[in-house]
């Protein structure tokens, strides 16, 4: 029986597929914004490779800069890059997985802590800008000098140095501990924070065997984010520590024999060294190429850095059974 | 100090409930009323913020045997429950008043160790929650809490508590591997080994069964049968059938009232209240 023409068949029309001119329109729009920063990047990194790689040589990683900088290698600022973040990601990391331990295990939903997770989130807004001053006026002028007026120890902790400097930087990176931290310590399901409990553990025995070892993963994330946002910084650096140009390394031998970094030194850093070249410069066009190349040691020392932090994530998710990276 | 003594205390009385377990197997007797009550409540009222969730709660529950607590969903049966072993506390704005007596302690005194409570007043809880731990460190979880380091006493004790909750023969040959690869039945059994492991007197099971397939229930309820010779188990519990075949007595709650409480055989055959036979029948609920 063939069907008369009353009935109708709703399935039928789904094969025709209207066409819709604002719908596609938008398609394409949003197709091309998620073009522009893909090749930003890859213009970027294509320039500063092209530029900067034909200048990288084994003198270049491990020379200091001579005859004005416009010559010789880099090996103070890389030092002092690398030296600088690992003290931050010290002092940072500690401070904000407790701070993070606080807020998420101990404080209440109280106003008072509303109030500070607020400050928290703000303070990762501030202009970089404002933590140099801030490490300025707390760090070496309020802390060091008071530590030099106990110690009776002259000038020595109340002037910049590599210790301040990253001091400023791990307030810089605080919020973004606290951040992924706490977001970490809630991921953890509160069924296991229960179980523990309900066997007759202390709260701090469940914090440290059933909750942190669960939110490790999440945890070098915050890290990894603060070495990102905290090893390229120059503003907080640029007042507490870092300097134009030092004839030595900043290290001390301990005991006269064993050499470890002076934290109570100045440094060289990369992306400052990339600063002074091209604005202080007496002949700016002449370091161009050593700019391009100390970008490219920066970005690569970054990322360097960024791949530490994610193999220890993926080897501790690995123990946890999770396999996602 | 009071470790050194916890450890004693839990060395001591392991290995005879254990033996009690395997060798005697003699008949219980169900219906022996003149036991004294091993928790004994008296005017509990729990609130959380200003909502009252238990009122005028007065119930003996007797050593040694199962008390299965019925009703509704919200008529206060769990809550109740994480009364027993202050789980309450850890619920923001939660707050208990009246006596609950433990062995004649009562546990909501000012000067009470929770810590110690809770280790005496295990708990099992309605969704399984393994630690994402291997087997061995899930079980071995609350010993180390309590202070047991040493290896062969650990191996030790992780096994009785396997043996006790019935999954020993199952696991035996992958101890160190992921809790997470067992099965939900095996991780709710394994959860039961893990409150086991660290001695409790009084075992709290909020639902155990019932995100579970009838077989792995079924396993579930068989356990609780054997254990009633070592603890006193508390069950709170959604399943009729399951509240008649494993309990000896049976609380049934209402709007955060006891309405009715006696030995399970008389409530499902023949109850003194009329809401107690509805909800039972089915009439209501």
């Amino acid at each position: 029986m063939t069907p008369s023409s009353s009935v109708s068949y709703p399935l039928q029309n789904l094969s025709v597929k209207p066409f819709n001119l604002l719908e596609a329109c938008l398609e394409v729009l949003v197709r091309l914004f998620i073009l522009i920063p893909f090749f930003s990047l890859l213009y970027i990194m294509t320039k500063i490779f092209q530029l900067g790689f034909p200048t990288l040589s084994w003198e270049f990683l491990t020379q200091p800069p001579v005859d004005g900088m416009t010559h010789g290698g880099i090996f103070p600022c890389i030092f002092g890059t690398l030296s600088i973040t690992i003290l931050m990601i010290l002092m940072a990391l500690p401070l904000g997985v407790a701070a993070a331990i606080y807020l998420t295990e101990y404080a209440g939903q109280g106003p008072f802590f509303r109030i500070i997770r607020a400050a928290v989130n703000n303070l990762a807004g501030v202009p970089s800008i404002i933590f140099g001053l801030f490490g300025v006026g707390f760090f070496i002028l309020f802390m060091g000098r008071n530590i030099d007026g106990v110690l009776k120890s002259g000038l020595l902790f109340g002037q910049p140095c590599m210790l301040w400097a990253a001091a400023t930087l791990a307030v810089l990176v605080l919020p973004v501990i606290i951040v992924s931290t706490e977001e970490a310590l809630n991921a953890v399901p509160q069924s296991h924070r229960a179980a523990s409990l309900a066997l007759g553990a202390t709260k701090w025995q469940t914090i440290r065997d059933v909750v942190l070892p669960q939110a490790r993963g999440g945890i070098l994330t915050g890290a990894i984010l603060a070495i990102s946002r905290g090893a390229g910084e120059t503003a907080p650096i640029l007042f507490t520590g870092c300097a134009y140009f030092l004839p030595r390394l900043p290290v001390v031998n301990l005991f006269g024999v064993i050499p470890m970094i002076n934290p109570l030194d100045q440094f060289m850093e990369l992306s400052y060294h990339i600063f002074i070249m091209a604005t202080q410069s007496t002949d700016a066009a002449k370091t161009l190429p050593i700019q391009y190349a100390t970008t490219l040691v920066l970005i690569t020392l970054t990322f360097l850095l960024n791949l530490t932090a994610i193999v220890f994530r993926i080897y501790f998710r690995k123990k946890l059974g999770q396999v996602s990276i | 100090m009071d470790e050194q003594n916890n450890v004693e205390m839990l060395e001591e009385r392991v290995s005879p409930s254990l033996k009690k377990i395997v060798k005697e197997k003699e008949p219980l007797v169900t219906h022996q009323t003149d036991l004294l009550p091993k928790i004994n409540v008296q005017n509990l009222n729990v609130y959380y913020h200003t909502t009252q969730a238990l009122k005028q709660i007065e119930i003996q529950i007797k050593p040694q045997r199962v008390t299965a607590l019925i009703g509704p969903s919200g008529c206060g049966k769990s809550t109740f429950l994480r009364t027993l072993n202050r789980m309450n506390d850890t619920i923001s704005g939660a707050r208990a008043e009246g006596t609950v007596m433990i062995d004649g302690v009562n546990i909501f005194a000012p000067n009470i160790n929770v810590v110690a409570l809770r280790r005496l007043v295990g708990m099992v809880f309605q969704k399984s929650n393994p630690f994402p731990k291997s087997i061995f460190d899930n079980v071995a979880y609350g010993l180390r809490v309590h202070g047991i380091k040493d290896s062969n006493n650990l191996q030790e004790r992780v096994e009785e508590s396997l043996i006790k909750s019935a999954l020993w023969e199952e696991v035996k040959d992958r101890l160190h591997e992921s809790a997470m690869a067992l099965s939900g039945g095996q991780q709710q059994r394994l959860c039961i080994a893990r409150a086991l492991a660290v001695n409790p007197e009084i075992v709290l099971m909020d639902e155990p069964a019932s995100a579970l397939d009838p077989i792995s229930t079924a396993k579930i309820e068989e356990l609780i049968h054997v254990l009633k010779r070592d603890y006193t188990i508390v069950i709170v519990t959604h399943n009729m059938q399951q509240a008649a075949r494993v309990s000896d007595w049976t609380a049934y709650f209402y709007m955060g009232s006891l309405v009715e409480y006696g030995e399970t055989k008389k409530i499902f055959t023949a109850p003194d209240k009329k809401e107690t036979e509805d909800y039972i029948t089915g009439r209501f609920g």
